[in-house]
């Protein structure tokens, strides 16, 4: 066969090519009226309806003497639990429809490369997780008066848990958009495994009342220690008594969640396709 | 050897899946600014042709050339050449169509002016309309958009009319013929013969994974194949002879001094033509001994 020169692509283009994706993605995210509900406002209706079910209740004192509310004391775990629906559950369900919709096939024709539709996908994550994020720390704040920590120590850990949380988050639900087998299946593949999660890593239920077994198990998962971050910046100082050890254990939060996000990276790399090829 | 001028070469091309051939060793070329058209019935191995010279398929055997460059193994470069308007349409779109176009536009090198396509393909009333409000035809139009918007030295087009009313298959006609202008390369396959006919200047017709003619569109199944018919009502029972002296044989029918009833003389169409090939494939497939 002869050879030809093809001209070559300009560099960068991948750079900007994701930016483009971001902005496409985040246009079209919040035009999806169903995954703006189920994933961008679950957590925040989740925290009204715990706060207003248990707002008789008192969840602890801080160091104070100040009762724990409970939007304060829910509030971590909607944060964790929205890091989890923006990216896990968001991104498989999402990419699976794509694949099975034919919008995988149409990009798999053009010069789109797979890196810039990635970085459209975790950048729409990072934005819309941001976006909730911010949404539930407002009404939290001004609505259900949950004193916000001060100290810039805590934000600095609410940074790199949110972040490291929601590109993890993102990364597996990219890895896990292959698992389903049509994109109509997706939402029933994927809900229960991220809805499991949810309870068993403390979002729903409070981590110390599971039994010992199964805090092992969800340990493995990377959840539970999201949500474990997200607790050492919003609850009191002494509450870390109830978690097991005793202790935060921010080191176990960055390596737990830093080992799936390797992990979910390799999975992606290894069984991404645009299309599957049927030979 | 693929030819390396061609465009688009292909040699003995084979696509198996277990036991079934879907294409059973296809040998033609496309040579550049033409419009080549692929014709055959469902199933026959079009769209598996068309998609293995797409990189969506993997051969099983035979060479492939698509821009001097195997589809197998063309990369970025290679597709920013190609222009591909699928057989199905699939996507929500939860853009408008402008957006869709606009963004698409962005991964082309040498894109062309957003605006301008979509006049050429009618939408301009609808530029602004969310692609899932559109209809089945006004989306097939977007696909057409898509496909041709970063300029393409190549355009596959796979049953590119489907659900096109009348007067859009004109219109788009007029964009095909355009493009050709301007020099680029199609691909094309349908199912409308005369849409062949408009646009084509060379066909293939594909049936049971192999290819049964080809050749420039007016001379497909040969002379034989364009012998015309004259028709005619004699005693109440419909007569007809195939002759290439039609003038004669309507002048003996005179000489009985009566006007003959619903006399015509057929020239057979592409369609005609068509029909005749592949249906006498299939009676020679069925009078082959069983391997």
């Amino acid at each position: 066969m002869s050879t030809v020169t093809i001209p070559r692509l300009p560099a960068g283009r991948t750079l900007r090519l994701g930016a483009s994706r971001i902005r496409y993605e985040v246009k079209t995210y919040f035009r999806q009226g169903d995954s703006v509900f189920f994933t961008f406002l679950f957590p925040l209706v989740m925290l009204t309806i715990f706060s207003v079910a248990f707002s008789e209740q008192t969840f602890g004192t801080d160091a104070d003497g100040n009762d724990v509310s409970a939007a304060g004391f829910y509030l971590p775990a909607m944060l964790a639990a929205g890091l989890l629906l923006s990216g896990l559950q968001n991104m498989a369900i999402d990419i699976a429809g794509e694949k099975s919709d034919g919008t995988l096939k149409r990009f798999a024709g053009t010069p789109l490369p797979v890196l810039s539709y990635f970085i459209g996908k975790i950048g729409q994550v990072l934005v819309t997780g941001i976006l909730q994020a911010a949404l539930l720390l407002a009404v939290a704040g001004i609505v259900f008066r949950v004193p916000l920590p001060t100290d810039p120590e805590r934000w600095l850990t609410f940074a790199w848990v949110f972040v490291l949380g929601v590109i993890t988050s993102a990364v597996l639900g990219i890895a896990l958009s292959g698992l389903p087998r049509s994109g109509k299946s997706a939402t029933a593949v994927i809900i229960p495994i991220a809805l499991v999660l949810q309870f068993i890593s403390g979002v729903y239920l409070g981590f110390s009342q599971l039994p010992e077994w199964l805090q092992n198990f969800a340990s493995i998962f990377p959840l539970k220690w999201m949500a474990q971050g997200m607790r050492s910046v919003f609850l009191p100082d002494d509450f870390k008594t109830l978690e097991v050890g005793g202790s935060w254990d921010l080191a176990n939060v960055a390596l737990v969640t830093g080992i799936w996000f390797v992990a979910g990276l390799v999975v992606c790399r290894l069984t991404f396709r645009w299309i599957r090829k049927d030979s | 050897m693929t030819e390396p001028d061609a465009v688009v070469s292909v040699r003995d091309l084979r696509k198996t899946y277990g036991h079934f051939t879907a294409l059973g060793g296809v040998t033609f070329d496309i040579l550049r600014g033409e419009t080549f058209a692929l014709l055959g019935p469902n199933g026959a191995g079009k769209s598996t042709t068309i998609e293995i010279l797409e990189g969506y398929r993997d051969r099983t055997s035979g060479e492939a050339s698509v821009l001097g460059i195997d589809p197998g193994t063309g990369g970025l470069d290679w597709k920013a050449r190609l222009g591909i308007v699928l057989q199905s349409t699939g996507e929500s779109g939860n853009v408008t169509v402008r957006e869709q176009l606009t963004h698409f536009a962005g991964y082309y090198p040498n894109a062309r002016n957003v605006d301008e396509i979509i006049a050429a393909v009618g939408l301009d009333e609808k530029a602004g309309t969310l692609i899932r409000k559109l209809s089945g035809g006004q989306r097939r139009r977007v696909d057409v958009a898509l496909g041709i918007v970063g300029r393409p030295e190549l355009l596959f087009l796979d049953e590119p009319t489907t659900g096109f009313d009348p007067e859009s298959r004109r219109q788009f006609w007029d964009l095909i013929r355009e493009l050709k202008h301007e020099g680029t390369t199609i691909l094309l396959t349908t199912h409308y013969l005369d849409e062949a006919a408009q646009l084509g200047d060379r066909a293939g017709i594909i049936a049971g994974g192999t290819l049964i003619d080809i050749g420039r569109i007016d001379e497909l199944g040969g002379a034989e194949a364009r012998i015309p018919l004259v028709r005619w009502r004699q005693d109440g029972v419909l007569r007809e002879e195939r002759t290439s002296e039609p003038g004669r044989v309507v002048a003996s029918l005179m000489r009985g001094g009566r006007e003959p009833d619903d006399l015509e003389v057929v020239r057979p169409s592409l369609e005609d033509i068509y029909l005749g090939l592949v249906a006498k494939h299939e009676a020679d497939r069925e009078l082959e001994p069983v391997a």
